[in-house]
């Protein structure tokens, strides 16, 4: 006797249009180079090399993701320091606590959703709890991977908030990166750090010589009348060139930086949100759950401080495969689908 | 062991004794608590503090120390009774025992208690917190020893298999790892929940020295812990102690729910009195 299928191809996903094979599906390896702004190779591992020729308490472990997370720079330049701990998040985790117990300052790699999701109780319970000083430092955060969901760590930093002790850190830039190593080892406590790795963009000097990264503080690097973006990470690149194409139209946009998430200067917030007329607008590599958005407007509200106010982030969904651009045009995080949200608001 | 112990003679039955009448008072004033873990341990914990560790009572963090790390949190009534014992913690502080305040918490934390090297508890740390201080102790050239104490329901945590591969492939000869093997957690028997055996043939396949020892049998105890120290190997070392819930009180031996054993309110002096009446030389 035969039996008749029951499969229903329908149950499978299906494209919005027939696929055309335009856009190509964008590799773990994906950087963010190319958009108009010179870049720098492996900022992190450089600047880690830097630090750790001058603080011998300096170590490196990786789950197997050296390269993808530009450790494998440091692994090279002290290859003693060095700890391979294969694909294996939990103990990596907790063996970066345990050498931070024996007094190194252990910066721990992998993808933002292994850390998040994997080993979230090692480092709540052996790294947070304790307040030791462990760096975790994780490449392709938010929507920086065309992989889908398994790689798109859009929640990370929805996650990491809760976390009493725990740093935050969403560099834009090569910068930032490079600058906030230093002050990652000088910080003596755990940090949770979102790494642009690869071909980093020199981004914030071409538009505010004087920047320099502050661990916990934000930094207006541009001035506007119409409308004040508070934004962290490669957003903030993509606010400012949204800034300078509505500019051509005659809107101004200030950008206020946020590259520290916890704890959150809200001094500065508060400060440029009060200035008042403008409309208020967070924009973050990140679901709009419990990211800066909510951290800004919780800000806000409890000091009294009621500008309109809008949020661009990525949707509450597990996003689609494919190709970046694509993708962050399609969940309004590029540049001109964020020159077009403000438009409409304002 | 260095440093200044009170009663340096004292044997280590003896020693095993007072470690289950310290917990048997703090279950007291608690009116609760793992004792049935603390009695089953005592044996162990009487030739870690008193054989095995190199440690000073005095000088809790001294960099010298052999660290002992508790990843079972909720041994820790065994583990305080140890530290007392041992002469790290006062003696009058176990009245505090789980009250408001106390720096002996119902499960362990490193920032409450000295000694107590990490916070354990959520089952399955200690081990990967053990494989990175031992890490830590060779790059530093430190000849101190690592203890992980854990318990077979651990066994069950993918965390703890990570943290034996990882110890091997480190070939972390400067870290003991202790199962205890009592048999029980908090749904029943652990061989039932999640069996983990064969025990002894897992730890060897994972490229560890293994020793499975009776954890009550106190020479059996001293010689494999003197075997785990004194290997010349570069690989990591367990010991798979077989131990007895309740161990030394008969009448809470005989219990079927032993993890968190119900001792009614007069029962604590009766336990007492049996322990008593056993007191060793």
């Amino acid at each position: 006797m035969t039996t008749r299928s029951t499969y229903d191809p329908h149950r499978k996903w299906q494209p919005r249009q027939p696929g055309t094979g335009s856009g190509k599906t964008s590799a773990m390896i994906a950087s963010l180079d190319a958009e108009g702004y010179e870049s720098v190779g492996a900022p992190f591992g450089h600047a880690l090399v830097a630090a750790a020729k001058v603080d011998p308490r300096i170590v490196g472990l990786t789950a197997d993701l050296s390269k993808y997370t530009d450790l494998h720079v440091f692994a090279q330049a002290f290859p003693d320091r060095f700890y391979q701990m294969g694909m294996a998040e939990q103990v990596m985790i907790s063996a970066a606590a345990g050498m931070a117990r024996e007094g190194f300052i252990p910066f721990a790699t992998t993808y933002a959703v292994f850390a998040s999701r994997r080993a979230y109780d090692f480092i709540a319970m052996a790294i947070a709890e304790e307040n030791l000083p462990v760096k975790i430092v994780c490449a392709l955060p938010g929507l920086t991977t065309g992989y889908g969901p398994s790689h798109q760590a859009t929640e990370d930093l929805a996650i990491f908030r809760g976390l009493p002790n725990l740093t935050i850190v969403d560099p834009c830039d090569a910068i930032d990166v490079a600058e906030a190593v230093p002050a990652l080892v000088a910080h003596d406590g755990p940090v949770y750090m979102r790494l642009p790795r690869g071909k980093v963009p020199s981004v914030l000097r071409a538009h505010d010589p004087d920047y320099r990264f502050e661990l916990g503080r934000a930094r207006l690097i541009r001035d506007g009348s119409d409308a004040l973006v508070i934004s962290s990470g490669f957003m903030t690149m993509r606010a400012l060139d949204a800034a300078a194409e509505l500019e051509r139209h005659g809107v101004s946009v200030a950008v206020l930086h946020c590259p520290t998430i916890k704890p959150l200067d809200t001094e500065t917030i508060l400060a440029e949100a009060r200035k008042g007329g403008r409309l208020v607008v967070t924009a973050e590599n990140h679901t709009r759950v419990g990211g800066l958005g909510e951290a800004v407007a919780a800000t806000l509200l409890t000091n009294g401080v009621a500008p309109t106010f809008r949020m661009i982030g990525l949707p509450d969904q597990f996003l689609d495969a494919g190709a970046l651009p694509t993708l962050h045009d399609r969940y309004g995080i590029s540049t001109r689908a964020i020159a077009r949200q403000l438009r409409g608001w304002l | 062991m260095s440093g200044t112990t009170a009663f340096p003679n004292m044997s280590l039955p003896r020693r095993a004794w007072e470690i289950r009448r310290k917990a048997v008072r703090m279950g007291e004033v608690q009116g609760q608590g793992y004792v049935g873990q603390a009695l089953g341990i005592a044996d162990v914990l009487a030739v870690s503090y008193f054989h095995a560790l190199h440690h000073r009572p005095d000088d809790p963090e001294w960099e010298g120390r052999d660290r002992f790390l508790l990843s079972i949190g909720h041994y820790a009534i065994a583990l305080y009774a140890a530290l007392i014992e041992a002469g790290i913690l006062p003696e009058a502080e176990l009245e505090t025992y789980g009250g408001d305040d106390s720096r002996l918490p119902m499960s362990g934390m490193a920032a409450y208690t000295p000694g107590m090297e990490i916070t354990g508890g959520s089952l399955g740390q200690g081990l990967g917190i053990g494989v990175g201080m031992a890490l830590g102790l060779r790059a530093k050239g430190n000849p101190a020893f690592v203890y992980n104490l854990m318990s077979d329901g651990e066994l069950g945590e993918g965390s703890t298999w990570e943290a034996a591969m990882s110890a091997a492939h480190h070939k972390l000869g400067n870290l003991i790892c202790i199962v205890d093997f009592n048999d029980q957690q908090a749904d029943g028997k652990s061989t039932e929940m999640l069996c983990a055996e064969p025990l002894h043939d897992k730890w060897a396949a994972f490229g560890w020295h293994v020793q499975r020892v009776d954890g009550n049998d106190i020479p059996a105890l001293v010689a494999a812990f003197d075997a785990a120290r004194n290997l010349a190997e570069a690989r990591p070392r367990v010991i798979i102690c077989d131990t007895v819930m309740c161990k030394g009180v008969p009448f809470l031996e005989a219990r079927e729910i032993t993890h968190f054993v119900r001792v009614e309110a007069d029962e604590w002096q009766k336990a007492l009195a049996v322990l008593d009446a056993t007191k060793p030389e």
